[in-house]
């Protein structure tokens, strides 16, 4: 039973994260039909931007994170205005290849700045706790209350506020939105921005519980979270955050009982049958074609 | 001198020059007329424009996008290495190679025909996703068998591809993608491009399209990666990991998409920006995909995209053409 | 218009192809096949240093001594990512482009097994520095030794017995665990062989976990081995798993002590490991702090040139230079033919790492091992082991 819960935990804090960088697939998706796959990259250069604002002022962790998020906001919005913009109205697969070539370049440049792995330095001292014979971490504690609380915060922001209504809009129905009066690319750079920082949090979030970081990560991370994502049901913020924590329990249990070997199989032989019976995620609505 | 260029030639020329081609080949490879490692790169794209021509095929003139490319490469590497290494050993390699060859392209064929029967149901982007579940899958898979090696990579494979087998496999190909893309069927991808509901409105048969494309592509997909496999003498399954159907993709958009042509002058750039910006390290691959995002936006579907050089269109096209005009 | 013809100028350009300017002076050209970019850059820097301070060191006292005269050595650098398909690519370019006479490298067994399998087939002579797995040097299909491949180090069937019995006899540890990469030749085979030496002497494998390449979290394999209570996690891998490995035992909960192969070598472990791996043991090759005068003096020049003290993977780049050049200079010719049959005459050498012992017919030098420990930051010599 201990040895269950522990795995437990180790699942959620891996689901945490996975489920951070999925919500900024899923937001620039549900907006403009579009995988980003220059997120994880981006996610992993915001570990990258941590570390070197640590390197160069020490700064408290609340402050590094919020520092972080900012930096990989405006980051996430310059690709969107160079790379994506001008490729609205083209061919969706050039935008994909697009994003395609960003993430190389990212990761290329930092591979060629930082050809070592780093340290990141310690932003806190984890306290252990043991509850019987489970043992949990601060650390832990802190990525998934973190994590819980950005999700909650990106939540009621879709639901409850005007951005976010106008967010949900342009998923909807991106031609006759500005005839409403939106400014549907300020909305767009903003949904990139959130974009951005949520993948920032997740960079710090990873960095603090996997101390060295390297310019491959972002490619793994990248790409199962994306899963993760698809899972859920791309486009949809809630669906992003159930795939997110659906694979981290995947992957924690399926090394308990199989070689870990056989963890990316039994990942992507889920993501298949799921597809294969839900094609459009477990909470994803059905694109209606318009003939 | 141009003109010659515009217009198809008629098939005695097209024959011999193919004919000549394939004994310069033999020239070059009998007499040691070349520096080895031109003689590889030659090899390799060769390898090259089969990938892209057979995964231009899906994403180009269907309109999908397929990132498990690498995974057909994958299967037609390893059955090949199987045949030629395991089960028929010591076989005449001048008919073991080209069997072996050709199960790895019908393993691959095989698989894809599922992945055409998944694709009935899923379209666009949910495709791409089931593509990129099937390449990991591959992968993963192939790293469990132990028989083939595992993730430590099969050992041991001989040298089988030489520049005459190779230049027969891209004329192969060339040609018979060529003509399945002016017959009845290529008519039908394109139609599934272009407007799939519209297209089985009108009676065509939008479910065998999408078996063809999917099963000839990966058909040379898996003979490509036969001639990978013994070209190299190693194949591990880092080699055919998502990284390498980037490769791909980024040939196909690279030369353009729907276009012959096009294929082989993107696999020609790829192959030789690889070859000749290698002194600049891991500064190469910033290089490459900056160039191609630059590509992107200013030729969104490629060099050639959708266009194709007049001597790959069959003659009749033309005729139609001067009738009309 | 311009759209017209710019397939065809853009062919037209591509068709002139990669030109390339050719050392027309003669020398003798050896292929460096090294893990500069990737999981384990530290590794192929060090052997990279080495080889560059040992050539320019030969080259200024007159080159290589051949039969027709003193030549000077060129080197040819190839980086193989730590990937075993490029590092083939690599072999392949380095033998059949650069023509070099003899390959040093790889470091990483991963490598350096698929690179022999070239090296053999073109019949280049190679020599690797660093590779430990007994894969390297043996010819598989034929279950004979090749005839190309040496090293310069031990093999994992030594290592396994000296840690082995490290851990039955010096740390009284009864209850081991193991936790490798299973999809990396090195860790694997150190792994197997580290249980079967350890459950033949009397020791009890615990729990026997695997990760894959690239992984980050080991949650899930920790929590198993936790419940197993080992006295001694032995970790045969590499310097940048390592330090997240202990960091997160350590979070867990887990006390056991931690040993290592020499995978772990790299001052980099240290660098990236800090506090959790305090008071670890692993086995190396070479250790600065009992060496002997030629080794005294290779330490004090190359910390003079490049800043740091050598680690083992440059004192054994260094020896197989150093036996390299032996070869050449008793073959007397530029050849590879020649480099081989003199190479597989030399019996005894004496380098930096030690005395090196050949069998005939072998590619595996007969050497002592050391152990070492992690303590206050440095590595500390704690015994020796003979074979």
């Amino acid at each position: 039973m201990d040895y269950f819960a522990q795995q437990a935990i180790n699942a959620v804090q891996l689901g945490s994260i996975y489920a951070l960088i999925a919500l900024g697939y899923s937001m620039v998706y549900g907006v403009l039909v579009m995988i980003n796959f220059a997120h994880g990259d981006v996610f992993m250069v915001s570990s990258f931007f941590c570390f070197l604002l640590l390197l160069v002022a020490p700064v408290p962790f609340a402050a590094a994170l919020v520092i972080v998020m900012l930096a990989t906001a405006i980051l996430g919005v310059c690709i969107e205005r160079l790379a994506y913009r001008p490729l609205r109205n083209a061919p969706r697969v050039s935008a994909i290849i697009t994003a395609l070539g960003c993430g190389l370049v990212i990761q290329n440049t930092t591979l060629s700045l930082s050809p070592y792995s780093q340290r990141m330095p310690e932003l806190l001292k984890p306290v252990v706790w043991k509850f019987g014979g489970v043992s949990v971490s601060s650390l832990q504690v802190l990525i998934v209350g973190i994590s819980v609380a950005l999700m909650l915060g990106l939540d009621f922001f879709i639901r409850k506020t005007r951005y976010g209504m106008a967010m949900r809009a342009i998923s909807m129905d991106r031609i006759t939105v500005p005839l409403m009066g939106i400014p549907t690319n300020a909305i767009i750079s903003m949904t990139f921005a959130l974009g951005g920082a949520l993948g920032g949090a997740a960079g710090v979030l990873y960095g603090m519980a996997y101390p060295v970081i390297g310019a491959s990560m972002g490619v793994l991370v990248g790409w199962k979270a994306f899963v993760a994502a698809v899972i859920g049901g791309i486009g949809n913020v809630r669906g992003a955050v159930l795939g997110g924590y659906l694979l981290g329990a995947v992957e924690v249990f399926t090394v308990t009982v199989l070689p870990s070997t056989y963890r990316d199989l039994v990942s992507y032989s889920l993501l298949l049958i799921i597809l294969i019976f839900k094609p459009y995620g477990l909470l994803g609505r059905p694109a209606v074609q318009k003939v | 001198m141009l003109r010659f260029f515009d217009r198809p030639p008629s098939r005695g020329v097209l024959l011999a020059l193919l004919a000549a081609i394939l004994a310069a080949c033999f020239a070059i490879e009998q007499f040691g007329l070349v520096d080895d490692y031109i003689r590889f790169i030659l090899i390799t794209l060769g390898i090259n424009v089969i990938l892209c021509v057979s995964l231009n095929l899906v994403n180009g003139w269907m309109g999908e996008f397929s990132v498990g490319h690498a995974g057909f490469m994958a299967l037609g590497a390893y059955l090949s290495a199987c045949v030629s290494v395991k089960w028929l050993v010591g076989a005449n390699p001048l008919w073991m190679f080209p069997l072996a060859v050709i199960v790895g392209g019908i393993a691959a064929g095989l698989v894809g025909f599922l992945l055409g029967l998944l694709s009935f149901k899923t379209r666009g982007d949910y495709l791409a996703i089931i593509t990129l579940a099937f390449l990991m899958i591959v992968k993963s898979g192939i790293e469990n068998i132990s028989y083939v090696g595992g993730p430590r990579g099969f050992l041991g494979i001989g040298n089988e591809t030489s520049l005459p087998w190779t230049a027969a496999w891209t004329i192969l190909t060339l040609w018979a993608i060529r003509n399945l893309v002016y017959s009845r069927f290529g008519r039908a991808i394109v139609a599934v491009r272009e407007d799939e509901i519209a297209a089985t409105a009108m009676g065509v048969d939008t479910r065998k399209a999408k078996l063809v494309a999917f099963v000839v592509s990966s058909f040379f997909g898996g003979v490509a990666g036969a001639l990978f496999a013994h070209q190299l003498q190693f194949i591990n399954p880092g080699s055919f990991d998502i990284v390498k159907s980037t490769e791909i993709l980024v040939m196909v958009y690279l030369g353009g998409i729907g276009s012959i042509a096009g294929s082989v002058l993107g696999a020609t750039v790829f192959t030789v920006l690889t070859q000749v910006l290698q002194p600049l390290g891991t500064w190469r691959m910033v290089i490459m995909p900056l160039l191609l995002v630059l590509l992107m936006l200013f030729r969104p579907r490629g060099i050639m995209g959708l266009r194709e050089w007049s001597w790959f269109v069959p003659r009749r096209e033309f005729a139609d053409k001067e009738k009309s005009s | 218009m311009m759209s017209k013809k710019l397939p065809y100028l853009l062919s037209f350009v591509l068709l002139l192809g990669p030109v390339g300017c050719k050392e027309t002076k003669p020398s003798v050209k050896i292929g460096l096949n090294l893990e500069l970019t990737g999981d384990i850059p530290a590794v192929g820097a060090s052997s990279k240093n080495a080889a560059e301070m040992f050539f320019s060191k030969l080259n200024a006292d007159g080159g290589v001594s051949l039969a027709s005269g003193p030549m000077p050595a060129e080197l040819i650098i190839g980086d193989n990512g730590a990937k075993a398909d490029q590092a083939a690519a690599t072999a392949q370019r380095l033998i059949s482009q650069e023509k070099v006479v003899a390959m040093v490298g790889p470091n990483s067994s991963a490598c350096a097994i698929p690179a022999g399998e070239i090296a053999e087939s073109l019949k280049c002579v190679m020599i690797s520095p660093w590779s430990t797995n007994p894969k390297t040097t043996m010819d598989t299909t034929a279950g004979a030794p090749k005839r190309y491949v040496f090293r310069a180090c031990f093999t994992d069937l030594f290592q396994a017995k000296v840690l082995a019995k490290f851990t039955l006899n010096d740390l009284k540890a009864k209850k081991a665990a193991v936790l490798y990469d299973g999809s990396s030749e090195a860790p694997l085979a150190q792994a197997t062989l580290f249980q079967e030496t350890f459950t033949a002497d009397g020791g009890e494998i615990v729990a026997f976990e695997t990760f894959t390449t690239g992984d980050k979290d080991f949650s899930a394999q920790l929590t198993k081995i936790g419940a197993a209570q080992p006295d001694v996690i032995f970790l045969p891998t590499y310097y940048n798993d390592v330090p997240l490995i202990a960091q997160q035992a350590r979070r867990l909960g887990i006390t056991a002590q931690f040993v290592g192969s020499d995978a772990w070598s790299s001052p980099e472990i240290i660098k990236l490991g800090g506090a959790d791996l305090e008071g670890s043991y692993f086995c190396n090759h070479f250790s600065t702090q009992i060496a002997t005068d030629e080794a005294k003096k290779f330490v004090s020049d190359y910390t003079a040139k490049y800043g740091q003290a050598p680690d083992d993977v440059a004192a054994l780049t260094y020896d197989a230079c150093g036996l390299l050049v032996e070869a050449l200079e008793k073959g007397g010719k530029n050849d590879r033919e020649a480099v081989r049959e003199a190479f597989a005459q030399i019996r005894e050498y004496k380098g930096v790492t030690g005395t090196f012992k050949f069998e005939p017919g072998s590619g595996d030098p007969i050497k002592s091992a050391v152990v070492l420990q992690i303590k206050d930051g440095q590595f500390v010599w704690v015994t020796n082991a003979q074979p």
